[in-house]
């Protein structure tokens, strides 16, 4: 009896380490829902149906909430998420959600309009991408909306919206002799954030270190979250 | 008894103290202002301006001078200047600082919102008796400027600011919307520009313009993004297009007329349209200007307000160099039904004053609303954008005809486009017309604007728009914008603002308890003394 009881304990036992090692796949859909080769191919104005994960939210507001959102394969530009403001909260990094909207296309940045969402089980946080090499190239696009980063750009100019601090901050940053526009957006990292606050000692000349979504307005133009000077 | 008597007294205090505190819920205000004698310029006061610019750096820097200039007059007053670029952001913010009584002293704002404001008590400081005031009214004898007198107010734009019969808004500025025109495409197509263009006309041309070659490239522009029809404000194109029909949007007392049969067939007509590709809307795909410079939209409607973003030299630009395509501009009114008897929407930005408790704060942004008003501000302002003066002591300056005189002279001040759409409306002021205005007014706008939207969408996504999509439409837009509860706040002074808290509740309930136990410890004293005499 003793033996069949440790038999089963040591069973038991290690089904139990089978079920704690069951990795996580942060990449993997529920049923129904679109990979993001899917959501890639489908066509402009079409339904589509993603999981992602929250990777920043602009501020909320007038019941809607736009969501910058990422797998391992892709990232998603949510527009207008409706969502009531006890939801916004819930909206927290590395959230994930399930989106339900249109696949649309506003200045060249491809985005999902009328969205609603879920929140689902599951958490996974993006590493930023280097696309230094591929500013200024077709390749570029491939990566819309990802989190992304810039290495050793030199700062052209840097333009507050109103002329004052305030609202966003469009910055020109130069690399191999082209310049490319960047922006530190309002709704995202608003004027009490710490990367809105950095450009304020910033100046032409400074060569820094650029974190941020690759954004697209009539061309890339990256949102930038994070930035550090380079000694 | 004696006792008896005690704690009903007791009780009646605590019962007459509890209804006090009820009472002040949900009429807690500010009095009505009363205008002061005179201006106590021995005090400092700091009032705080919300304006709005399009995105202009321009415009920031006149506002900037506005309030320097002012300040130089006036050493006592200080004005903080907060600076927007969206009319719907200052409007939420002004409805979030209602409530936390901070609201801002003097703000742009649309008459729509204004009517919102104005739910509230004393919110917002009627004008009529400030403006007719002998030393601070306009064109008053103790005012520090060359200030316009009433009577130099273009009545018509006066009039925009009037709610319920009292002046509640200012205009500031004036402008209306345009049909900016690739002429050269429009000719490339075998058309020739009317004198007034027609919306028949418009969607004629913008349907031979679909044609594609074997690459599907649009033949017109060689590439293959075109809509040949794209406007900015879908809320004025609905609200002008049933002006023009004769039919209905509301009455003045604010009774929804939109959801009409003549609205349902321009529905129709943007669906099939929008089916064979010829429109879509700044909402769907993005700024009209951007289409248009890009030698990717044919008919661009925005307003004169627009006007400096639009054309292959237009001063701001916001597309890639590379991307500009040359072309001839036309400068046009909005298309009509009836050429003959043309009416467009007059818009721009008004300002309004919020009560303060102390009336000679408001003097203080009173006399600074007027500043905006002078010379200096209304034609260097206007001349930042397709503006016209407000005034006509502005309007027939010197200063300012000699700026409309010299059209084209360069890209800049004198950019043709611009000064083409701000004559088009000083030519035709009389032909524009203003929504009634009313509280849900500004509610009932974005209804108009959201129906063309979502007939757009619901075409280019392949739903089927019908009589069925036309009931959905309606009931969603009915509820989404809360048309059928209009009227329920209405501008009596007294807003309903529901059950109290749960919060209150409790304080409330904790003021009771607390009430009776003094009173009964009170009793409990009065009668252990009456024992002890005995």
């Amino acid at each position: 009896m003793k033996r069949i009881f440790a038999v089963l304990l040591v069973l038991c036992m290690a089904l139990c380490i089978v079920a704690c090692t069951d990795k996580f796949d942060p990449a993997a859909k529920s049923e129904g829902v679109m990979t993001y080769a899917e959501y890639n191919a489908a066509e402009m104005d079409a339904e589509v149906v993603i999981e992602a994960y929250v990777q920043a939210t602009q501020s909320w507001w007038d019941n809607k909430i736009t969501v910058y959102l990422q797998d391992p394969d892709g990232a998603y530009f949510a527009y207008e998420l409706a969502c009531a403001e006890e939801d916004a909260a819930k909206l927290t990094k590395g959230t994930k959600i399930k989106v339900t909207g249109h696949k649309g296309q506003w200045e060249g940045e491809i985005e999902i309009m009328d969205g609603t969402f879920e929140i689902m089980e599951g958490t996974w946080v993006a590493t930023p991408t280097d696309v230094t090499s591929l500013l200024g190239t077709d390749d570029l696009i491939k990566h819309q909306n990802k989190l992304v980063c810039f290495k050793g750009m030199t700062i052209a100019s840097i333009t507050y919206k109103n002329d004052e601090p305030g609202d966003d901050i469009y910055v020109n940053l130069t690399k191999g002799g082209n310049t490319y526009s960047f922006c530190v957006e309002r709704y995202l990292t608003g004027p009490d954030t710490d990367v809105y606050k950095a450009f304020a000692d910033l100046k032409a000349g400074d060569v820094v270190d650029i974190e941020g979504f690759l954004y697209w307005y009539q061309g890339a133009n990256p949102h930038i979250t994070a930035v550090s000077k380079v000694n | 008894m004696k006792k008896m008597k005690s704690i009903i007294l007791c009780l009646l205090a605590t019962l007459l103290c509890l209804l006090t505190l009820v009472a002040c819920h949900g009429s807690r205000g500010l009095d009505a202002f009363a205008m002061p004698e005179s201006f106590d310029t021995s005090r400092q006061y700091e009032i705080s301006f919300w304006a709005k610019n399009d995105t202009n750096q321009t415009q920031v820097a006149i506002y900037k001078k506005a309030v320097a200039d002012f300040e130089a007059l006036y050493p006592n007053i200080k004005v903080n200047l907060q600076l927007y670029t969206d009319y719907g952001r200052i409007y939420n913010d002004v409805i979030t600082n209602i409530g936390t009584g901070t609201t801002p002293n003097v703000c742009i704002s649309y008459p729509d919102h204004i009517a919102t404001y104005l739910t509230g008590a004393n919110i917002v400081v009627p004008l009529d008796d400030l403006m007719a005031h002998e030393a601070y009214g306009l064109g008053g004898s103790k005012v520090k400027f060359d200030s316009p007198s009433k009577e130099e107010m273009i009545p018509k734009f006066l009039q925009e600011g009037v709610i319920d019969g009292q002046q509640y808004a200012l205009p500031f500025m004036r402008s209306t919307e345009i049909c900016y025109v690739n002429k050269t495409y429009v000719e490339k197509l075998g058309f020739t520009l009317p004198k007034t263009l027609t919306w028949d006309f418009i969607w004629q041309v913008s349907d031979a313009a679909t044609a594609k070659d074997e690459n599907g490239n649009y033949l017109v522009n060689g590439q293959n993004v075109l809509i040949p029809f794209l406007y900015k404000s879908t809320d004025n194109m609905m609200i002008q297009m049933l002006k023009q029909k004769g039919a209905g949007y509301s009455t003045d007392e604010g009774e929804i007329l939109l959801f009409n049969e003549t609205a349902q067939q321009l529905l129709y007509d943007i669906a099939d349209h929008t089916q064979l590709g010829s429109f879509a809307t700044f909402k769907i795909v993005g700024y009209p200007a951007n289409f248009l410079n890009a030698g990717q939209c044919i008919f661009a409607i925005d307003s004169s307000a627009g006007a400096t973003w639009m054309g292959s030299d237009a001063p701001l630009v916001d597309i890639p160099e590379e991307n500009m395509v040359e072309f001839e501009t036309a400068v046009m009114t909005l298309p009509q039904f009836d050429p003959d008897h043309p009416q467009m929407i007059s818009q721009g930005p008004s300002v309004c004053i919020f009560n303060k408790q102390d009336p000679q704060e408001v003097l203080a942004s009173w006399l600074f609303t007027q500043f905006l008003l002078t010379n200096e501000v209304q034609i260097a302002y206007s001349q930042t954008e397709g503006y016209v003066p407000v005034t006509s002591k502005a309007q027939k300056s010197e200063e300012y005809i000699d700026y409309l005189s010299r059209e084209g002279e360069d890209n800049e001040l004198y950019y043709d486009v611009k000064l083409k759409a701000t004559k088009l409306l000083l030519e035709n002021t009389d032909n524009t017309f203003v929504t009634p205005v009313f509280n849900g007014s500004a509610s009932l706008r974005n209804a108009a604007g959201q129906m063309i939207e979502e007939t757009t969408k619901a075409v280019r996504r392949k739903q089927t728009v019908d009589k069925l999509f036309f009931d959905r439409l309606y009931t969603n837009m009915i509820s989404l914008y809360r048309l059928d509860r209009l009227g329920e706040q209405t501008n009596t002074g007294k807003a309903d603002l529901g059950e109290l808290p749960s919060t209150a509740v409790f304080l409330l309930s904790a003021l009771v308890i607390a009430w009776i136990l003094v009173g009964s410890y009170a009793v409990w004293q009065w009668v252990k003394k009456k024992k002890q005499e005995k």
